[in-house]
């Protein structure tokens, strides 16, 4: 399988400050990686350097075999993004967002896109409400079909279903295991429910003070702490002082 | 450059003014409000002194100038703010677009945020106060591309402090063209300054656009020097913006400011 993400000891200091101290790890096509760490373990910052807003203090970072560094539009290109701590303009309506960031990723057939992921995404009666005037599930929905507006290869979700009932987290999740397997895109996914990380991701990344302090699949990690859940191996790996370090 | 990218973010902006009446009165409102205002005073200088006894309509020729650099440069930071404000700057970060199509949209959309304050206004002067801009000619056009430089560097400037500092430089936004003012010798002759104020001025482009202005109106001549000195000092001034928010930008990318923005 080819990597579409590749990450090689990459760095980041803020000053004095280290946040993340020279991570490396791959993802390959039709994977989804989960991204798991305490606040404050340099999650964000990883994704961050990822989409190219923070710039590495030292390390390479290639996506689809392009370098970020020399290529940041091109890759911007296939790539999206989603978290709860950004949100669309909210006095535009939702197909007036969806056709403006179709406008910004150069989208071919804007309407039958906008069409297909209305349908997919169960939004097609929001289009012509105000984004402001969602409701959270309904919002998540839609910030998912403008990352998905450009078929990204890659796609990077921090918290895809924070804040969201059970049942439009559902939804969500078994979304997202359908497009990854229908698409064959690549998934890095950070998340504090370890219940969605077991059920969507083959192998998870355990993050830590800005180092990956445990990885491997969900399963083996289980087993391999001698844990019930991934819960209680990351709650074992969280309060643990240095034990992998 | 994209025109489609181009083109998608003026969209963003564009559909926002349309959705929303109140954002269009406010459009007009200000500019309506300022020109009368300083239609009635300038009423009452042209009757008073000996200085504008022969040019009714300098100091509102001059308000409306000053109005439309003023929406120009506050109408480019409202664009950037808007999209902190709205909690969309990350996804706009991470869009493909390079720095100059963002700059591009902005601007022209600046633009035409600001005809849309300034056309209504020029057409009450005549009507209420029986002046027409127009009166300056040709010259008029130079000098509301002088102007309109001007406006989007002072624009680009604060945006680039915003991308530096985050949202915490959003009170120099509304303060820039309130600090130029004094030396832009808007409704007055450089003269009037103290002399170190003067020799501050100079550095300006304004001094230069306001100097023609009631040049023409009062003195019905032409310095073209003052048109020159004036583009002169645009390019360098708007040259240095765009240099900045290059800069700005990568330092953001350093700092992290891009992804925390709104906080």
């Amino acid at each position: 399988m080819k990597n579409l993400i590749e990450v090689k000891n990459i760095k980041k200091n803020y000053g004095k400050k280290e946040a993340v101290k020279g991570i490396s790890f791959n993802v390959e096509e039709d994977e989804i990686l989960g991204l798991l760490g305490p606040n404050g373990s340099g999650k964000t910052t990883t994704i961050g350097m990822l989409l190219g807003l923070l710039k590495p203090t030292s390390g390479q970072i290639f996506i689809n075999n392009l370098k970020l560094e020399e290529n940041r539009i091109k890759i911007l290109e296939i790539i999206n993004f989603i978290s709860p701590y950004i949100e669309l303009p909210k006095k535009l309506t939702v197909k007036q967002n969806l056709y403006v960031y179709s406008k910004l990723y150069k989208v071919q057939n804007i309407k039958e896109r906008i069409e297909y992921l209305s349908e997919k995404l169960r939004i097609g009666e929001l289009l012509e409400s105000i984004t402001g005037e969602l409701s959270s599930g309904q919002k998540n929905r839609v910030s998912l079909a403008k990352a998905l507006i450009n078929e990204p290869k890659v796609l990077l979700l921090d918290e895809p279903t924070a804040s969201l009932d059970p049942e439009v987290g559902d939804f969500v999740r078994s979304f997202l295991e359908d497009y990854k397997r229908e698409k064959k895109i690549s998934i890095l996914l950070a998340s504090h429910n370890m219940n969605e990380v077991t059920r969507l991701c083959k192998s998870v990344l355990m993050m830590k003070n800005g180092e990956i302090i445990d990885q491997g699949k969900p399963d083996n990690l289980i087993a391999k702490h001698g844990r019930a859940n991934l819960e209680e191996v990351f709650l074992k790996l969280s309060r643990s002082k240095s034990e992998f370090n | 450059m994209s025109l489609t990218r181009i083109y998608g973010l003026f969209l963003r902006h564009f559909y926002l003014i349309t959705r929303s009446f109140p954002r269009v009165l406010d459009l007009v409102y200000w500019p309506t409000i300022q020109i009368t205002l300083w239609g009635f005073i300038s009423n009452f200088f042209a009757t008073h002194t000996t200085y504008y006894n022969n040019a009714v309509g300098v100091i509102l020729t001059c308000a409306i100038l000053y109005d439309f650099l003023f929406r120009t440069s506050i109408g480019f930071n409202m664009l950037f703010l808007e999209e902190i404000w709205s909690r969309n700057f990350t996804n706009l970060f991470i869009a493909p677009m390079k720095i100059g199509e963002i700059l591009t949209s902005l601007v022209i959309t600046a633009l035409i945020r600001s005809l849309i304050g300034l056309v209504p206004a020029i057409l009450l002067t005549s009507p209420l106060f029986g002046i027409s801009i127009l009166d300056l000619g040709i010259f008029l056009f130079l000098l509301f591309l002088s102007l309109y430089i001007f406006g989007i560097t002072l624009g680009i400037l604060v945006s680039s402090g915003l991308l530096r500092f985050g949202p915490s430089f959003e009170n120099i936004a509304w303060s820039t063209m309130f600090l130029l003012a004094p030396f832009g010798c808007i409704y007055y002759p450089i003269e009037t300054l103290p002399e170190i104020f003067q020799k501050i001025a100079y550095f300006l482009p304004l001094v230069y656009i306001f100097e023609e202005a009631r040049n023409i109106l009062i003195n019905q001549t032409v310095d073209i020097k003052n048109v020159y000195y004036a583009f002169m000092w645009n390019v360098f001034y708007f040259s240095l913006s765009i240099v900045l928010f290059y800069y700005s930008f990568n330092a953001a990318k350093n700092k992290g400011t891009l992804i925390n923005m709104g906080e």
